[in-house]
C-alpha cells in the first residue's frame, strides 16, 4: 500500500490596481501590449518602486493564513531566460520571504485538518506567450506583456496533503479565504489562481519521502484532481514493476488526461538569485501589521462557527454558506430581514442555489435581493401563499425580478382559505372520481392523494392544503 | 579661447549681459566639433540641429526678458548610456545601435527643466565595461592631450569632449571610477555624488548598486551648477536619497582653515607613478599652505577593493544586462532556429569581449556552488571597506588620494590584458563599494599630461568636497589650462 | 580552478554562444580574475554582515495609481520582429 505526499505551490494575482514596480493597470485583458510602460516592458535605464498596497494585500493574506510575518524582508532577482520575461529575471523574494509558517484547516472524511503553509512571498507575473496552433510545431510565437508586473502571491504548503481530494480541498480552502480579504478575484479560467503540485508517493506509514515530480498547467480545480489521481497512479506503477521515479517538471494534458514529461525545460536551472540592487528592504512593525489586520473581515472559519452556534445550523450548512463572502453577506442579509436562520438557509441553499447554478450565476448577481425573499417566506408566514407557491413565485421573481407581493397579486395567487369555497371543489372532486372515491373506502391511502391532487389542481395550487385534506377526509368517512 | 573652452558660469554670465547669444556659444561648440571631432573621435551621436533650436529659445526668451537658470543655454553632451527621448542610445554597444528611447531619463528631465542645450551622445566603454573606451562598439575616442593616448573610461566620451571644448560640460556615470579617471586623464573636473544622491532612472545600468551619475566639467563652480541641476530626491529611483535640495555652490568658497584631509597610506604605495606621487605631495603643501590640516591615515582593506568590485559588479552586470535578447528592443541575430539560439546569437553577436568576459564572470559569481564563496563573500568584504571609510572620516573632513596610478596611457597598451586595465582603477573603485562622493580635479601635469588628485567625502558631503577643490583650483589654476588640440 | 566546462555552463546560463578560441580565452582569463579574488579568502568575515545597499533605506514605496502607460506604436517602434500588436519571437522549442 502506498500513500501519496502532496505539496502545492499556489499563484495568486493581486487584484490592486496598478501593477507592482509600476504604474500599468493591472486590468485583465485589454489589446496586446497596451497595458505596459518603459518599467514593465523593461526597457534599458528602468528602475522598479514597490506598489505599497501590494505589501499591505500580502500582510492580510499573511494574516488569514495564520503565518508569521517578516520583521524584515527583501526582494530577490530570480534569474533565468525566457521571452515572456522582459528583464530576463524575476523579482521574488528568496531567502526571506514576507511570511512563513502558517496553515489552514480544510474538511476531510476524517473529520478537519489542519494543512501547513510554509511561505508567502511577492513577486511580479510574466507576460503571455500567443502561439498559433501547438507551441512545439509554430514557427513563431507572439509575447503580449500586459501582464507582465501584475503583483502575484506565490503561497506554498507543507506536503500535508495525502489524496487528491484533500488537495482539492486546500486549494478550495485557500481560495475562499483569499477571497473573503478581498486582495484577488480567485478565477483558475483567468489565471488569476494558479496552481503547481509537488507529488510522491511513498509506503503507507513511511517517514521518508519518495522522489517527487511536479506538476504543472492545471487549469481547474478538476484538473487538480484529476492530474494527481493520475500521476499518484503513475508513480505507483512504476515503484511496483521496480522502477524509479524520476525527479521532473511534468504537464498535464488535460485532454488526454495524462502527465507528461516537460524534459526539453529540464535543462540545468540555476537561478542565481541575489538582492536587488533597485529596490530597497522592507520593514514592518507592529503598528503595520495590527493597522492591516484591522482592514481583515471575519474570515470563513469564525463564520462558520457563529452560524452553527448563534443560528443552530449544522456544520455543513455553515460551512456551505460561508463558503463565499458574498453567499455568506447574502444568508446574512436575509436572516437580518427574517430572522428565521434555517429556513433561510433551506432557501438559499436551494431554490436560489439551484437556479444560480441554471443560470451559471453568481450570488452576487442573484436577480432576488434578500429583501425580497425574507418578504417571500413572510407571505408562507401569514398564510397569503402556500410553500408550494412560494416555489413558483420565486421562479417569478428570479427572472422579472419582482417584488413576490407584486406576483401574487398579478397572478392572482392568493391562497383560497375560505372553508365553504374549498368544499364545493371537494364536492365537485368527489362526484368527478367515483372509482377514486371508492379505492380510498376500500381501504387504498394512495387514493386520497390523487384526490387533494386533484382539488389543488382545480383551484390553480392556491388551495390550503391542510384545509383540502381536512374537508376531503371529513366528506369520504 | 574660444566660447567653447569656456566654463558655464563665465558664459552663463555673458550670456545674461547680452553679450553673447546661446546660439553664438552654440555654433562654437559645433565648429569645434567639426574641427576636431575626427581626431578626437568623442561622440557617438550629434545632435546639431536641435541643440540649435535650444539655444535659438533660450536666446528668445532671454530676449523677452525670462530669469532663465544658470545653465540656460549652455551646451551639454551625455554619456551614451543615459536615455534620450527620441534620441539613440546606444551604450555604445553593437546590442543597441538602434535604440531609440520613448522616455527621457530623470536627470535629461532635469536638464530640460534648466532649459540646458543637448548637443549629442557621447562615447564610452560599452555598457560602461572598460578604462579607456576603447571598449566601444564602435570605435575608440582619444586623449584631446595627446591622441595616442587613450582618454581614460568609461565616460571617456564625455570627459574628451569637455577637454577639447566640443561641448560646454558632460555628464557621465561612474561605477568605479568612470566619472573621475577620464575626468584625470582629460584634465577636467569629474565628480561621483554619493549613491542615491543623483536619480539612476534612465541611466543604462551596469551595476545597480555602484552606478551614479555625475558631472564632467571645466572647473569646480561648473561642477556645483550641474550638480544643483540633477541632483536631488526621485521618486522613480527606489534607492534615492530623501531630502531638501541643495544649493552647492554656497560651498564654493577659498577658505578651508581647520578643514583636516587624510592621506590614505594605502593609495601611496607601490606602482604609483613618481611623477604622479609628486604632484599629489605638491597637492597636499598647497592645502596645508591654505591652512588645512593634513595627516597619513590607513584604509586597511584597500587591497581587497578590486577583486570585491570585480566579483560585485559582473555579478549584477550579468543580470542588468540579461534583457538585451532580441526580443523587444536592439539587435537581433535573425538565423536562429528558435528562441534560445537568437539569445545566444544575438547576445553573442551584440555584445563586445569585455561585456562577454563580465557577464561570464558575474554569472560564475552567483552560480549555484560558488555564491557564498565569491559574491556573499564580496558582499562582506564590501561592509569592511565601507567600514575603512566611515572610520577614516570619522577623524578627517575628507580624504585625499591620486585618481589614478599613472597619467593616460596609450591607445592598446592595456587593451590584452583585463587585470593591467583593471588596476587603473585601483583608486577609484573602492569609493564606488562604499557609496562615498568623491571629486577628481586637476592636479599638475606629467610630461605635458594632466594629472588628477581625488577627494573623497562622507556620504552627502558633496558641498565639503566642492570647497576643498575651489580652494585648491583657486591656488593652483590647473582647470584652466586646456590642450592645444595639435592645432 | 575554473574549467573549460564552468565555462560552458556559465555560457549556457548567461545565454552565450561562445567558439573554441572564446571558451579557451575565458577560461584563462576568468581564471586569473578568479585567483586573484582568491584573496578575498584569507579575510575572516564570519561575524561580518554582506552590504547589498550602501544606504540605509528601506520602506520606499509609490501609491497605488495608474497612469503612464506608453502608446502601443512606442512600446513596438524598438521591436525587432512584431506582428499586429505583438512582439513576434522565434519558437519557443
Amino acid at each position: 500500500m502506498y500513500e501519496a505526499v502532496i505539496g502545492l505551490e499556489v499563484h495568486v494575482e493581486l487584484k490592486t490596481r496598478s501593477k507592482i514596480f509600476c504604474s500599468s493597470t493591472t486590468e485583465f485583458g485589454g489589446e496586446p501590449n497596451t497595458h505596459v510602460c518603459p518599467v514593465c516592458l523593461g526597457l534599458p535605464g528602468v528602475l522598479p518602486v514597490v506598489n505599497r498596497e501590494v505589501v499591505d494585500y500580502a500582510i492580510r493574506v499573511a494574516l488569514a493564513l495564520n503565518c508569521q510575518i517578516a520583521r524584515f524582508c527583501k526582494f530577490d532577482r530570480k534569474n533565468y531566460y525566457y521571452p515572456d520575461l522582459p528583464k530576463n529575471y524575476q523579482i521574488s523574494q528568496y531567502d526571506l520571504p514576507l511570511a512563513q509558517n502558517g496553515y489552514l484547516e480544510i474538511e476531510t472524511e476524517n473529520g478537519p485538518k489542519r494543512v501547513g503553509i510554509t511561505r508567502i512571498h511577492m513577486e511580479e507575473d510574466a507576460g503571455k506567450l500567443v502561439h498559433q496552433g501547438n507551441i512545439a510545431t509554430t514557427p513563431y510565437s507572439l509575447v503580449d506583456y500586459n501582464r507582465t508586473g501584475v503583483p502575484l502571491l506565490e503561497i506554498v504548503s507543507e506536503p500535508d496533503l495525502r489524496s487528491p481530494e484533500e488537495a482539492r480541498a486546500y486549494l478550495e480552502k485557500l481560495r475562499t479565504i483569499i477571497q473573503y480579504t478581498g486582495v484577488s478575484d480567485c478565477k483558475m479560467e483567468e489565471g488569476s489562481l494558479r496552481c503547481d503540485a509537488n507529488v510522491s508517493v511513498r509506503p503507507a506509514g513511511g517517514d521518508a519521502l519518495g522522489t517527487k515530480t511536479e506538476i504543472k498547467n492545471m487549469n481547474s480545480f478538476r484538473a487538480l484532481h484529476r492530474a494527481l489521481a493520475y500521476e499518484i497512479e503513475r508513480q505507483i506503477a512504476v515503484l511496483t514493476e521496480g522502477g524509479r521515479v524520476v525527479q521532473e517538471t511534468r504537464a498535464w494534458d488535460e485532454d488526454r488526461g495524462v502527465t507528461v514529461s516537460m524534459r526539453s525545460k529540464e535543462e540545468a536551472h540555476d537561478y542565481r538569485y541575489f538582492p536587488d540592487p533597485d529596490l530597497v528592504p522592507l520593514v514592518i512593525d507592529e503598528a503595520w501589521i495590527e493597522k492591516v489586520r484591522t482592514t481583515l473581515p471575519e474570515l470563513p472559519d469564525a463564520r462558520r462557527k457563529r452560524y452553527m452556534e448563534d443560528f443552530g445550523l449544522s456544520r455543513y450548512d455553515a460551512t456551505v454558506l460561508t463558503s463565499s463572502k458574498e453567499l455568506g453577506d447574502y444568508f446574512e442579509a436575509c436572516v437580518a430581514a427574517y430572522p428565521h436562520p434555517k429556513t433561510v438557509a433551506n432557501w438559499v441553499m436551494g431554490e436560489l442555489a439551484r437556479l444560480l447554478n441554471a443560470h451559471n450565476m453568481d450570488i452576487i448577481a442573484s436577480p432576488v435581493a434578500p429583501a425580497q425573499l425574507a418578504a417571500l417566506l413572510r407571505l408562507i408566514d401569514d398564510g397569503t401563499i402556500s410553500g408550494k407557491i412560494a416555489k413558483t413565485v420565486f421562479e417569478d421573481m428570479f427572472t422579472t425580478r419582482k417584488d413576490p407581493a407584486t406576483i401574487v397579486r398579478e397572478k392572482g395567487l392568493v391562497q383560497i382559505t375560505d372553508v365553504d369555497a374549498i368544499a364545493a371543489v371537494v364536492d365537485e372532486v368527489i362526484n368527478a372520481n367515483p372509482k377514486s372515491v371508492q379505492d380510498y373506502k376500500a381501504g387504498k391511502e394512495k387514493a386520497l392523494g390523487f384526490l387533494v391532487g386533484q382539488v389543488m389542481k382545480a383551484t390553480r395550487g392556491k388551495a390550503n392544503p391542510a384545509l383540502v385534506n381536512k374537508l376531503l377526509k371529513e366528506k369520504l368517512n | 579661447m574660444e566660447l567653447c573652452d569656456l566654463p558655464a558660469h563665465q558664459l552663463s554670465k555673458l550670456l545674461r549681459d547680452r553679450k553673447v547669444s546661446a546660439e553664438e556659444i552654440c555654433r562654437s561648440v559645433l565648429q569645434r566639433i567639426d574641427e576636431i571631432e575626427e581626431k578626437t573621435r568623442a561622440y557617438i551621436t550629434l545632435d546639431g540641429e536641435n541643440a540649435l533650436e535650444q539655444a535659438r529659445r533660450v536666446d528668445r526668451r532671454l530676449r523677452e526678458g525670462a530669469d532663465l537658470p544658470p545653465l540656460a543655454g549652455i551646451p551639454v553632451a551625455v554619456k551614451d548610456n543615459i536615455c534620450t527621448k527620441g534620441l539613440r542610445t546606444t551604450c555604445a554597444s553593437k546590442i543597441l545601435a538602434d535604440f531609440i528611447p520613448p522616455y527621457n531619463a530623470t536627470v535629461i528631465e532635469r536638464l530640460a527643466a534648466v532649459d540646458a542645450v543637448i548637443i549629442g551622445k557621447t562615447n564610452m566603454d560599452e555598457f560602461a565595461m572598460g578604462s579607456s573606451t576603447e571598449n566601444s562598439g564602435f570605435f575608440p575616442t582619444r586623449n584631446p592631450w595627446d591622441y595616442s593616448r587613450v582618454p581614460g573610461g568609461s565616460s571617456g566620451g564625455s570627459a574628451a569632449a569637455v577637454a577639447a571644448g566640443e561641448t560646454i560640460y558632460a555628464l557621465g556615470s561612474d561605477t568605479g571610477g568612470s566619472i573621475r579617471q577620464p575626468a584625470a586623464f582629460c584634465g577636467v573636473v569629474g565628480m561621483k555624488p554619493t549613491y542615491g544622491a543623483v536619480s539612476r532612472y534612465g541611466l543604462v545600468a551596469f551595476a545597480s548598486s555602484l552606478d551614479q551619475i555625475g558631472p564632467l566639467t571645466k572647473d569646480v563652480t561648473d561642477c556645483a551648477l550641474v550638480l544643483n541641476a540633477i541632483a536631488g530626491y526621485d521618486p522613480r529611483d527606489s534607492t534615492s536619497a530623501p531630502g531638501e535640495k541643495t544649493d552647492y555652490t554656497r560651498f564654493l568658497k577659498e577658505d578651508i582653515r581647520g578643514l583636516r584631509i587624510g592621506i590614505p597610506r594605502e593609495y601611496l604605495g607601490e606602482g604609483l607613478d613618481d611623477g604622479v606621487r609628486r604632484v599629489v605631495e605638491k597637492a597636499c603643501a598647497v592645502l596645508e599652505d591654505a591652512g588645512a590640516e593634513i595627516a597619513e591615515t590607513s584604509l586597511p582593506h584597500s587591497a581587497y577593493a578590486l577583486p570585491t568590485y570585480y566579483l560585485i559588479a559582473p555579478a549584477e552586470a550579468s543580470s542588468n544586462l540579461a534583457r538585451y535578447d532580441g526580443v523587444r528592443y536592439g539587435y537581433r541575430a535573425r538565423d536562429a532556429k528558435d528562441v534560445v539560439d537568437m539569445f545566444k546569437k544575438t547576445r553573442s553577436r551584440g555584445f563586445g569581449a569585455e561585456v562577454k568576459r563580465r557577464i561570464m564572470l558575474g554569472t560564475y559569481a552567483l552560480s549555484a556552488g560558488y555564491y557564498d564563496a565569491f559574491y556573499l563573500k564580496a558582499l562582506r568584504v564590501r561592509t569592511l571597506i565601507k567600514r575603512d571609510f566611515d572610520e577614516a572620516l570619522a577623524t578627517f573632513d575628507a580624504l585625499l588620494s591620486p585618481t589614478t596610478p599613472t597619467p593616460a596611457f596609450l591607445l592598446g597598451e592595456k587593451i590584452d590584458d583585463p587585470l593591467k586595465m583593471y588596476l587603473s582603477d585601483i583608486f577609484t573603485l573602492a569609493i564606488n563599494l562604499a557609496g562615498l562622493p568623491a571629486i577628481s580635479i586637476p592636479g599638475g601635469f606629467v610630461d605635458g599630461l594632466p594629472v588628477g588628485v581625488q577627494f573623497i567625502g562622507k556620504p552627502f558631503a558633496e558641498g565639503t568636497l566642492l570647497r576643498v577643490a575651489y580652494a585648491f583650483e583657486k591656488r593652483t589654476g590647473y582647470t584652466s589650462r586646456r590642450p592645444g588640440l595639435g592645432r | 580552478m575554473i574549467t573549460r566546462a564552468d565555462v560552458e555552463h556559465g555560457a549556457l546560463l548567461a545565454r552565450l554562444e561562445l567558439n573554441e578560441e572564446e571558451k579557451e580565452l575565458y577560461t584563462r582569463q576568468l581564471g586569473k580574475i578568479l585567483e586573484y579574488a582568491a584573496v578575498l579568502q584569507q579575510l575572516d568575515t564570519t561575524d561580518i554582515p554582506p552590504t547589498a545597499h550602501v544606504l540605509p533605506l528601506y520602506n520606499v514605496f509609490r501609491e497605488d495609481r495608474v497612469s503612464g502607460h506608453l502608446p502601443v506604436e512606442e512600446v513596438l517602434a524598438n521591436a525587432p520582429d512584431r506582428e499586429g500588436n505583438y512582439f513576434r519571437v522565434p519558437r519557443i522549442i
